[in-house]
């Protein structure tokens, strides 16, 4: 097994683990870091295709790498924006969850509290 | 491959509305206000300008960043699909823009707010994303201007600050992230299969394989979630429905569309061997039962803004029934042709004409002070002209004679006869059915005689009144915008009896399911509901429960990722 095909299992495995966690972790800000963690794998595994297309005497493909570095920069604008609406929901409400009950159900104009 | 003479137009359409974001940032409230309205007649020129020089040469549009070609340089491109949606945003923000005014208004005198400085802004922004996603001819721009749109649509939803719409939007947010994210990672596994991210390069080298599809499985169930195709519509209705009336417009008529399309780019451009038939039925399988699920909910719904909300659910349902039916005779490829038509036609018939529908419930909740749809008696009286709006708005949804969704249905219609897929032509019928039912619902209630005189809580501004029925007019005339004023054997005298049987069978089969589904009986009075009725709200009743299952977090996201499974098993069975 050569490097790169190590760092893209250990993407997969990175993924795996952030995809659990996004979807058992009922808490809003362990969704954000589980977030987190799958990007970093798709980040990973980016790094990986880089590394193993590094042909032609390169020090590796160096596509990837600007991409990625838009990618972390979204990556770190959306972990600050949903950071930024928790701390408000916080601030407003004074809990966190986000098992709303179905305004369907509710008939009249009721504000969260 | 070179720029082509108009090119430059492109950047502009992409540049402008962010140059207006940035101005507006620095000025400030009243300064945003005046940069946004001064942004929308140049960026309606552009998107004219587009769509002209493209009628003009017959030929793509290319921009070509820096002189670069692809794989080095990226390539901004505008076909006819991208033209015609260019033109329909602007359209759409333009309304949205006029409709605005009244609620967004800064006067002098008055102190700044935050409120209108955000919309103006994200106005603007949402505009630019989305006509990056229209241009740009690249996985990983199209990646940026997706999350753009998501940036600049997560805050509309929650601009009155109240924790129920910041809650909503958290949930958009969160659930829009873990979409775009398989997009992504679909993007990079393209990139380590084949080298490149051009969409026109791509399309040369991609061909059937494990890369591929998985890739193509992916990036689409990832859009999905963007688009709020159900089973993937969790963060959809309270969003919707809890944003102000102008931004639930942008939301509903413009946002979705974004991802919407690319799904559309990824499997007619970039994918259209690697896809397969069994695949597009089981899309368009999910956009009937979006059709029948979000309509029979949204009759369901005691509020006027849930009601509009879930029928979004119900229309997104029809955009993706497109799929099956632009296969060739073979069944091996996707061509562009009369189905594609019709679908985008329906992209550009739901924009215009939701924006208005939203517009109109807006206005009601307004001026009554509340949008709960039985006690709406008497508002026909009070505001004709949002009243009017609202009908036309349903009337255009439901594909009567001169309107877009008419003409869509047509061509679908026509391409599901021809490649003998006979499903498709009783949901497509049926579904009108549906469209009808919610929008006699409102009307019903709308023109009742209140049993008190109505008193308006608020006075609502003539100009936001027309704005809504003029996009309302925009949709119901789409016909002779795509077909010119002498539309040819494809549209005939709505009157004439061979329009007007099914017209008339549409809307009492719609009667009938209001009838039957409303959750207060639309004739005589509560407590005597007959058998049938009994039954027939039992049945409502449980596709309620359903619903309130699937847009739990956890049935969400795993339907998410079984559809991701769903999706490449099928491209899978495809032999080679």
């Amino acid at each position: 097994m050569n490097a790169g095909t190590l760092f893209g299992l250990c993407a997969a495995v990175v993924i795996g683990v952030g995809v659990f966690g996004l979807i058992v972790n009922p808490h809003p800000l362990r969704k954000i870091l589980a977030f987190n963690v799958v990007g970093s794998g798709v980040f990973l595994l980016f790094g990986a295709i880089a590394y193993r297309g590094a042909g032609a005497g390169l020090g590796g493909d160096p596509v990837p790498q600007a991409l990625l570095i838009t990618g972390i920069v979204v990556a770190f604008s959306a972990t600050a924006l949903a950071v930024a609406l928790l701390l408000r929901l916080f601030d407003e409400t004074g809990s966190v969850t986000l098992s709303s009950d179905a305004p369907a159900r509710t008939g009249n104009d009721t504000d969260a509290h | 491959m070179l720029t082509t003479p108009g090119g430059w137009l492109l950047v502009v359409a992409v540049l402008a509305p962010f140059v207006g974001v940035l101005a507006g940032l620095a000025l400030g409230g009243r300064g945003a206000q005046h940069v946004a309205a001064l942004m929308l007649p140049i960026g309606l020129a552009v998107a004219s300008g587009i769509a002209w020089t493209l009628t003009q040469t017959g030929d793509t549009v290319v921009y070509l960043l820096g002189g670069w070609s692809p794989p080095l340089g990226i390539a901004l491109r505008a076909d006819g699909l991208s033209a015609a949606m260019l033109l329909a945003v602007a359209v759409v923000v333009c309304g949205v823009g006029v409709f605005a005014r009244a609620d967004f208004d800064t006067p002098a005198g008055t102190p700044e707010k935050r409120a209108p400085l955000a919309f103006w802004l994200l106005l603007l922004a949402v505009w630019g994303s989305l006509n990056l996603v229209f241009v740009s001819g690249d996985l990983f721009t199209l990646y940026v201007a997706l999350e753009l749109l998501t940036f600049s649509g997560v805050p509309l939803v929650c601009l009155d600050g109240r924790g129920e719409t910041l809650r909503a939007a958290l949930r958009y947010l969160l659930f829009a992230l873990a979409g775009s994210l398989l997009y992504l990672l679909g993007a990079v596994l393209l990139y380590g299969g084949y080298g490149t991210l051009d969409i026109a390069l791509l399309a040369e080298r991609v061909h059937a394989e494990p890369v591929a599809w998985t890739a193509a499985a992916l990036m689409t169930v990832g859009l999905l979630a963007k688009t709020a195709l159900f089973p993937l519509h969790i963060w959809l209705p309270p969003a919707h429905a809890g944003a102000p009336a102008a931004a639930s417009a942008v939301l509903s008529a413009l946002v979705i569309k974004g991802s919407w399309f690319l799904v559309v780019r990824l499997w007619f451009d970039v994918m259209p061997g690697v896809v397969t038939l069994p695949a597009a039925q089981l899309l368009a399988g999910l956009g009937a039962a979006a059709i029948v699920a979000g309509s029979v909910v949204a009759l369901r719904q005691e509020r006027l803004k849930l009601l509009v909300a879930y029928s979004t659910i119900a229309q997104i349902g029809y955009l993706f029934l497109m799929f099956p039916l632009a296969f060739d005779a073979s069944g091996h490829t996707l061509v562009h042709g009369a189905a594609l038509t019709g679908g985008l036609l329906q992209a550009i018939a739901h924009a215009t004409a939701k924006a208005g529908m939203f517009m109109a419930a807006g206005l009601m909740y307004a001026a009554l002070g509340h949008d709960r749809i039985a006690e709406l008696g008497g508002v026909a009286r009070a505001l004709p002209v949002t009243v009017l709006a609202f009908a036309i708005s349903g009337v255009a949804l439901m594909g009567v004679m001169p309107s877009g969704a008419y003409l869509a249905k047509k061509l679908l219609l026509e391409s599901a006869d021809s490649s003998g897929q006979w499903w498709w032509t009783m949901v497509l019928q049926g579904g009108a059915a549906f469209t009808a039912g919610y929008v006699v619902l409102v009307l019903a209630n709308a023109l009742r005689r209140p049993a008190v005189p109505v008193t308006l809580a608020k006075r609502v501004s003539r100009l936001s009144e027309y704005a809504a029925l003029a996009l309302a007019l925009c949709s119901l005339l789409l016909a002779f915008a795509a077909l010119g004023p002498v539309p040819g054997d494809l549209v005939s005298n709505p009157l004439a009896p061979k329009e007007l049987g099914p017209t008339l069978l549409v809307v009492l089969v719609g009667a009938l399911l209001a009838l039957g589904l409303s959750r207060r009986p639309l004739l005589g009075g509560a407590g005597h509901d007959g058998p049938m009725r009994r039954a027939t709200v039992a049945a409502g009743t449980g596709f309620e429960h359903t619903d309130a299952f699937l847009r739990r977090w956890p049935s969400a996201s795993l339907a998410l990722l079984a559809l991701a499974a769903l999706f490449g098993g099928l491209m899978l069975a495809r032999s080679p």
